[in-house]
C-alpha cells in the first residue's frame, strides 16, 4: 500500500459549549511524521482520534489521500490506519504473535501470509521470534510491549499510522531507544505518521513537521522543527519551545548542514619549510599535520616549521576535537567549548581529514536560516514533486 | 432415627449402589439443566445490559428479590401453575442462579481494561468482534467464578426439589427422614456435598485450561 496524505479541513469538535478543537486546517504530506504537540487540553488527542473516527468532528472534513473519511465504512477505515496508544492496549489473552496478527486476520489474509508477516515484524522490531512468539504480553518488559504495540499497528502495512504518546509510559532511556528505532523504521517504511506528545523535545526529534496546539483547540503554528525554533509564530509557541530553543535547534543540525572550510595542511615526511611557505602565503599561524593516510595528527605553529627536516608527528603542538559529518552541531559546540583549540577537524568515515569547523562557522550557521536539516530538504523536494 | 442404629448400614448401602448412582445422575442432570438454562438467560440479559447499562440496577434488583424467596415457598407458589413437574423444580433452580450469573458476566465484560477496548475498536473490530474475541475471553475468569458459585449452590438446592418429587440425592434424604432411617439420609447428604466439591474442582481445572494467560501471569 502506498502512503497517503492526511488533511484536516476546517475541522472543529465541540464537547458541550466549549471547543475541544477549533477550525483546524493542516495538510500532512505523504511519508511525513507530523507531531501534534501542546499542553493538556489543547485538543491534540481529539484531533488524532478524528482521523480514525474514534471521535467524529462537529464540523469540517478529514481527508485521507483526498477521500473524505466519512464516506468510508468505519471498520474498513480503521483497518487501514495503524493505531498505537500510550497504554499500548495489547490483548492480554493473546500471545505476541496473535496480537500482531490482529489486523491481517480482520482483513482475512491467508494464514501463511499472516504468519510470515508476524515473523518479519518481530525481526524488524528487534525481538527474537523464537523467544517471544508464544509469550503473553504480561511476560514482556515495558519496552518489549511497546515494540509489539508498534509492530501490531504496522502489521497490515497501513498507509497512515496514528500514535498517541506511544513512548510516554517507558523510562527515559528506553524511550530514547524506542524513538531512535522508530525513526530508523520510518526511514525504511516511509509511512505517514501522526504523532501526539506533550513533550516538545520529543516533537522536535520525531517530527518532520510539528503542529503546536494551544489551549482551547487552536493551532498556533505548523512548521518544520527548525523553523519552529527559529521563528516561533507567537509568544505561546516561543514559551512552549523554551528559552533554550537555540540549543535545541543545534541538536537538529549536523556538521553536514553547515559550510565547513579547508585549512592549511602539512604532511608527515614533508620538509617543514615547504609547509611554512604555504602557511605564510595563506596568512595563517597554524597548520594541521596529517599522517601519510591523511589522518589528522594535530596542529603546529608556523614558528615550529623553520627547519629543513622532514616533519614528524612528534612535534605537534595541540590536538583538536574530531567530528564527523553526522555529528550534531550541539555536540560539536560542546566539544569546541571544552577543547583548548577552538577548531574541530572534520573527518570522513575512514578517519581522513576533510575540513575544519570553527566556532565562527557555527555562529554563522546558527544565525542563518539557510541551514536546514536533511529531513526538511527531503520534505521540500517532496512538495515540489506534489 | 431408631436408637442404637449406626449412621450407616453398609449392607444396605452395597445393596443399593445402582439406586444411589441413579440418584447421583439425576442430581447432576437437574443441576446441569438449571445452570445451563440460567447461563443462557443470564448471558442474554447481560448482553442487553451491555447495550443499555441503565438496566443493570433494576435487573439485579429483580434477580435479588427472586434469590431471596425461600425455595420451599417458591416451589409451593409454582405448583398451582406447573404442578409437581420438573418445570416447577427448574424454574425455581434457574431463578436462583440468575443473580450470581448476571452479576459476574456483567462485571467480567466491564472489567476489560479501557486501553484494550480502545485499541481493539481503533484497529477496526466491530461491536460483535469486540464482544466475542476480546470481552468474553477476558471475562472468562470472572464468569467461570460465577458458574462455580451457581453450581455449588444449585447442587445444594436440588436436594430440596425432591420434596416436589423430582428425585436426585434429596430423594435419599427424604427417604431417610420418612423412614426414620439414617443410612440414606447420611449418604444423600454426604454425596451432595461431595458432588458440589467435585464439580467445583472440575470447573477450576476448566478455568485454568481456557484462560492460560491468567495462569501464567500469576
Amino acid at each position: 500500500m502506498t502512503n497517503a496524505t492526511v488533511e484536516f479541513r476546517h475541522v472543529s469538535k465541540q464537547y458541550g459549549p466549549q471547543g475541544a478543537v477549533v477550525d483546524l486546517s493542516l495538510l500532512v504530506p505523504a511519508g511525513d511524521i507530523c507531531v501534534l504537540v501542546g499542553p493538556s487540553g489543547c485538543g491534540k488527542t481529539t484531533s488524532l482520534k478524528m482521523v480514525n473516527r474514534l471521535v467524529e468532528p462537529s464540523s469540517g472534513q478529514v481527508l485521507i489521500d483526498g477521500v473524505d473519511i466519512m464516506s468510508v465504512e468505519v471498520t474498513a477505515l480503521r483497518r487501514r490506519i495503524g493505531y498505537v496508544i500510550q497504554q499500548i492496549g495489547l490483548f492480554p489473552h493473546q500471545t505476541v504473535a496473535d496480537n500482531i496478527a490482529t489486523v491481517p486476520r480482520l482483513l482475512g489474509w491467508p494464514a501463511h501470509k499472516t504468519r510470515a508477516r508476524v515473523e518479519e515484524l518481530l525481526e524488524l522490531i528487534g525481538l527474537d521470534p523464537a523467544r517471544v512468539r508464544h509469550r503473553y504480553p504480561s511476560q514482556l518488559s515495558g519496552g518489549e510491549r511497546q515494540r509489539v504495540g508498534v509492530a501490531r499497528a504496522m502489521a497490515a502495512e497501513p498507509p497512515v499510522m496514528l500514535m498517541d504518546e506511544p513512548f510516554g509510559a517507558v523510562d527515559p532511556i528506553v524511550r530514547e531507544r524506542l524513538q531512535n528505532e522508530f525513526l530508523r523504521l520510518h526511514r525504511t517504511l516511509g509511512t505517514t505518521v501522526l504523532f501526539v506528545t506533550h513533550d516538545i523535545d520529543e516533537a522536535i526529534k520525531m517530527g518532520t513537521r510539528v503542529a503546536v496546539m494551544q489551549q482551547g483547540g487552536h493551532l498556533a503554528q505548523y512548521a518544520p522543527p527548525t523553523q519552529l525554533l527559529l521563528y516561533p509564530a507567537n509568544d505561546f509557541v516561543a514559551r512552549f519551545v523554551g528559552t533554550d530553543r537555540g540549543l535545541k535547534r543545534l541538536s537538529l543540525l549536523t556538521v553536514a548542514d553547515v559550510k565547513v572550510e579547508p585549512c592549511i595542511v602539512a604532511r608527515v615526511g614533508e620538509p617543514a619549510r615547504i609547509a611554512w611557505t604555504r602557511a605564510l602565503e595563506a596568512g595563517t599561524n597554524y597548520v594541521l599535520l596529517l599522517d601519510r593516510a591523511d589522518r589528522p595528527q594535530g596542529w603546529m605553529r608556523v614558528e615550529q616549521l623553520t627547519s629543513d627536516d622532514p616533519l614528524t608527528a612528534d612535534n605537534v603542538d595541540a590536538s583538536s576535537p574530531l567530528v564527523t559529518f553526522e555529528t550534531t552541531l550541539r555536540d560539536a559546540l560542546s566539544m569546541l567549548l571544552a577543547s583548548a583549540v577552538q577548531t574541530a577537524v572534520v573527518i570522513d568515515e575512514r578517519g581522513r581529514y576533510a575540513a575544519v569547523l570553527t566556532l565562527d562557522t557555527l555562529g554563522v550557521a546558527f544565525r542563518s536560516d539557510e541551514a536546514t536539516t536533511n529531513a526538511e530538504r527531503t520534505a521540500r523536494e517532496a512538495e515540489r514533486v506534489l | 432415627m431408631r436408637e442404637g442404629e449406626p449412621l450407616i448400614l453398609w449392607d444396605w448401602t452395597f445393596n443399593h449402589i445402582p439406586d444411589i448412582w441413579h440418584r447421583v445422575l439425576e442430581h447432576m442432570e437437574l443441576t446441569g439443566i438449571a445452570v445451563g438454562i440460567g447461563l443462557v438467560l443470564a448471558f442474554a440479559m447481560s448482553l442487553i445490559i451491555r447495550q443499555i447499562p441503565a438496566l443493570y440496577s433494576p435487573v439485579t434488583w429483580l434477580a435479588g428479590v427472586l434469590y431471596a424467596i425461600p425455595s420451599l415457598a417458591l416451589f409451593a407458589l409454582l405448583i398451582p401453575f406447573t404442578g409437581l413437574s420438573i418445570a416447577t423444580a427448574e424454574i425455581g433452580l434457574v431463578s436462583y442462579t440468575l443473580l450470581i450469573l448476571v452479576r459476574n458476566i456483567v462485571t467480567g465484560l466491564r472489567s476489560v481494561p479501557p486501553d484494550v477496548r480502545e485499541a481493539a475498536v481503533g484497529m477496526g473490530y466491530s461491536q460483535w468482534q469486540l464482544l466475542w474475541r476480546i470481552e468474553l475471553p477476558l471475562a472468562l475468569v470472572v464468569i467461570i467464578a460465577g458458574i462455580r458459585v451457581a453450581v455449588v449452590s444449585t447442587v445444594g438446592l436440588v436436594t430440596v426439589t425432591a420434596l416436589i418429587g423430582q428425585g436426585g440425592l434429596g430423594a435419599l434424604i427424604n427417604q431417610g427422614i420418612q423412614q426414620f432411617f439414617a443410612t440414606p439420609l447420611v449418604i444423600g447428604a454426604v454425596l451432595s456435598i461431595a458432588l458440589a466439591v467435585v464439580l467445583d474442582g472440575a470447573l477450576v481445572i476448566v478455568q485454568r485450561q481456557v484462560t492460560p494467560w491468567a495462569r501464567r501471569t500469576a
